[in-house]
């Protein structure tokens, strides 16, 4: 049943593609409504909500302390993690995370890290010994299509919205103090996810349309234009010059987003 | 308009084999009017057919095809049969019974039984189910003695050879009786298991040397050469 | 423990192999070398030594992941714990899950899935030896072994990374660059039809960089397409000149 309604779908969204239109009357480079709050859940130490058309995505954000990775011991380490709970859509099941969900962390973990979002140098207690760890943990709770650049723009503005608690090292103790330090940020990447449908370029597609594509490519862009990741996905191709013109679609969405956001 | 490759001439998938006027065959595609090769094979061309004579793929059901199975599971009215594809295919009971199946009166294990080996004709199959077996014809049925050998589907045609030439021949210098199951398994059923055995190095010797040309005479001498060999053997 | 060695590049313009910016390691192939597997193939990339095998098509288990108008594909990459430096455990990681996926997606847009619905290709890719650029390896090999499997391609795929290092741009990325360079940027391709099925990046390049890296590694890519098909087609020559030389004597 599936795949007839998909044919005909793709035929009506390929129909109107032609007219640079989409099935929510979008142009071909348009995101759907964006809304972001953040600090929602006071006991993370920050957090995000975004709501993008449809899809909605919470991200917490949390702070303990640990260990280094031993070839990095001066750095502070980042994780990040992403539940598609059941709760989103009726394809998602409870259960240990599956391929989507570890693409998912895995995608929105390399723009922050390959970009050097955060300072890490800045997260050390005591070098090779005792470092600040951030969990990044993605929560999707409504899946209408676009999953990664919701959860990127919900892990940015979480990032952002992160509060640590002052200490000092006392006796060899680490001791909490009052008051609070922003997570020391450097820069704001931007992930933008486009779509292949036929041989059209869409971008943020909706549900709807990751059905029908024949493939996306996602990348991400740091403040100064470089790109820091990129992930194909999805089981068609793209032609090399498509890949190009992806990435001035996304240099050029990136820098309008960056200046509406301020980031 | 030009075809780009010579007969017999070993194709990898995404060969470019022909462009224009020619009709796509066996194991290939067209893009854009260009025809390229889907399989590893042999490129054959008999007018304004392009083929590639695969050299290895799996067998895939045809109605009216006679083929080698055996019976995997006894079901509630029939039997599950594994015919060497990725299709299993189905015999229903009323079939071998020739009648009605009744369940109370009918024990089906000990009409046909798990290990069972049995030739038998695709009666139907389509995309959407699985392949159905007969056995009602004459030829058709349990087999109960023989060696069963499985080579790559593709190559039956081989060992029929032109005319049927490649096929008597063996039968001739062996002795045996040979059923060539389009699904690639064949029963040789001969006088001695040594029979048997020529007989099946035989069919191994095309599986591997298919592509080849003179192969017809080479089976041949390595039949007579080892037939040969057993009766020096014999007579010391 | 390594040294970090003080350049990835030195005044001659030559790697730490002894590599120009624009060379590709050597690669082996070798197809047919599981018999128990429907398809199979072996590659020795740089220090990479992998394994692929396919089975298939078959009837799928569990039967409800069966699709009604197309083949499933599965997909498993896999290390071994001795295929690294540091012995890793056997246990599938997040990056091996992650990698089974992208592979997966790399080969599907090369084989025939409409052709058998309601069956079930399993791909599986084992890293023996592990020197950068593993998952690239994998794909050559496994698209070999499904086309030695059999099942209707379109195309063979072929893949290979490019990258950045000390400011240059370079292909085919050892494990030492890929760790300590500016950026990865492995790419797949169908390179009849020009399409490329894998792409992913990380590091830091500029778009020009990119674009040149991503060329690169195309070019990359069809130097080992060549390799492949010789690959193939190895088998059946093997067979066909060992009776010309027979005839010969």
């Amino acid at each position: 049943m599936a795949s007839i309604v998909t044919r005909v779908k793709k035929k009506q969204i390929s129909e109107l593609m032609d007219k640079k239109k989409r099935m929510d009357d979008r142009d071909l480079t348009d995101y759907r409504e964006m809304k972001i709050e953040q600090g929602i859940i006071e006991r993370a130490e920050g957090s995000a909500r975004v709501l993008l058309g449809k899809t909605e995505v919470v991200v917490g954000i949390k702070i303990e302390m640990g260990e280094p990775f031993p070839d990095t011991p001066n750095d502070g380490v980042l994780t990040v993690n992403a539940e598609l709970t059941p709760i989103a859509s009726p394809k998602f099941e409870a259960g240990p995370p599956d391929e989507m969900s570890i693409e998912l962390a895995r995608i929105v973990d390399r723009g922050i890290r390959e970009s050097k979002t955060i300072n890490t140098e800045k997260l050390v207690i005591e070098p090779g010994k005792k470092v600040f760890v951030v969990f990044v943990d993605i929560y999707v709770l409504n899946h209408d299509g676009n999953l990664i650049d919701a959860a990127a723009f919900a892990a940015m503005s979480a990032l952002l919205n992160t509060k640590m608690a002052n200490y000092e090292i006392k006796d060899g103790e680490v001791q909490i103090k009052p008051g609070y330090e922003q997570l020391p940020i450097r820069k704001h990447p931007i992930t933008i996810t486009i779509a292949k449908i036929g041989d059209k370029l869409v971008v943020d597609p909706s549900l709807e349309e990751e059905e029908v594509m024949d493939a996306r490519i996602s990348m991400a862009i740091d403040d100064d234009e470089n790109i820091c990741a990129i992930q194909k996905g999805g089981s068609g191709y793209f032609e090399p010059d498509e890949i190009f013109e992806a990435a001035k679609i996304v240099k050029a969405k990136a820098k309008e987003i960056r200046k509406k956001m301020n980031w | 308009m030009p075809i780009f490759l010579e007969k017999r001439q070993l194709v990898t998938p995404g060969d470019l084999i022909a462009e224009g006027e020619y009709v796509a065959g066996e194991n290939t595609f067209v893009e854009k009017s260009k025809i390229y090769a889907a399989r590893v094979g042999i490129v054959e061309y008999e007018n304004k057919r392009v083929d590639v004579v695969a050299l290895k793929a799996f067998y895939v059901p045809r109605p009216g095809d006679i083929v080698i199975g055996t019976i995997t599971e006894v079901g509630f009215n029939g039997w599950t049969v594994d015919i060497n594809s990725p299709y299993i295919a189905l015999l229903r009971a009323s079939d071998v019974l020739s009648r009605p199946f009744k369940p109370q009166k009918d024990d089906l294990p000990q009409v046909l039984d798990a290990g069972d080996l049995v030739v038998a004709k695709i009666v139907s199959y389509d995309r959407t189910h699985d392949p159905q077996l007969t056995v009602a014809e004459p030829g058709l049925g349990k087999i109960t003695r023989g060696q069963i050998i499985k080579i790559t589907p593709t190559k039956i045609p081989r060992v029929i050879g032109k005319k049927g030439s490649m096929i008597s021949m063996i039968k001739q210098e062996t002795g045996c009786n040979i059923i060539l199951g389009l699904n690639g398994v064949v029963l040789i059923t001969g006088k001695t298991l040594e029979d048997e055995q020529l007989a099946m190095r035989a069919l191994v010797k095309i599986e591997q040397e298919s592509h080849t040309s003179g192969l017809t005479d080479r089976v041949t001498q390595m039949l007579k050469e080892e037939k040969s060999n057993k009766e020096e053997n014999k007579n010391e | 423990m390594n040294d970090k060695p003080e350049k990835l590049i030195d005044k001659k313009g030559l790697r730490l192999d002894g590599r120009k910016a624009d060379e590709l390691r050597s690669v082996k192939l070798e197809v047919g070398v599981i018999p128990n597997a429907d398809g199979s193939a072996y590659i020795e990339h740089g220090k990479n030594k992998i394994l692929a095998a396919v089975y298939g098509p078959r009837e799928v288990h569990p039967k409800h992941l069966a699709l009604q108008d197309r083949t499933v594909m599965r997909c498993r990459y896999h290390m071994a714990p001795f295929s690294v430096q540091e012995r890793k455990s056997p246990a599938p990681s997040r990056r091996e899950i992650e990698l089974s996926k992208v592979i997966r997606e790399s080969l599907e847009p090369a084989v025939f899935m409409e052709y058998y619905p309601r069956t079930m290709v399993n791909v599986f890719v084992e890293v023996l030896q592990a020197d950068g650029g593993t998952r690239c390896a994998s794909i050559t090999a496994a698209a070999l072994a499904l086309a030695d499997s059999g099942i209707p391609m379109k195309d063979l795929v072929v893949a290979c990374a490019a990258g950045k290092v000390e400011d240059t741009v370079v292909l085919d990325l050892m494990d030492t660059e890929d760790k300590l360079g500016a950026a990865d940027v492995p790419v797949a391709l169908m390179p009849n039809l020009n399409a490329l099925t894998l792409l992913q990046m990380d590091g830091t390049l500029t778009h020009e960089e990119f674009e040149k890296a991503v060329n690169m590694a195309i070019e990359g890519c069809k130097q080992i397409y060549v390799m492949q098909k010789e690959a193939l087609k190895k088998k059946y020559v093997n067979v066909s000149e060992g009776i010309k030389e027979e005839a010969e004597e």
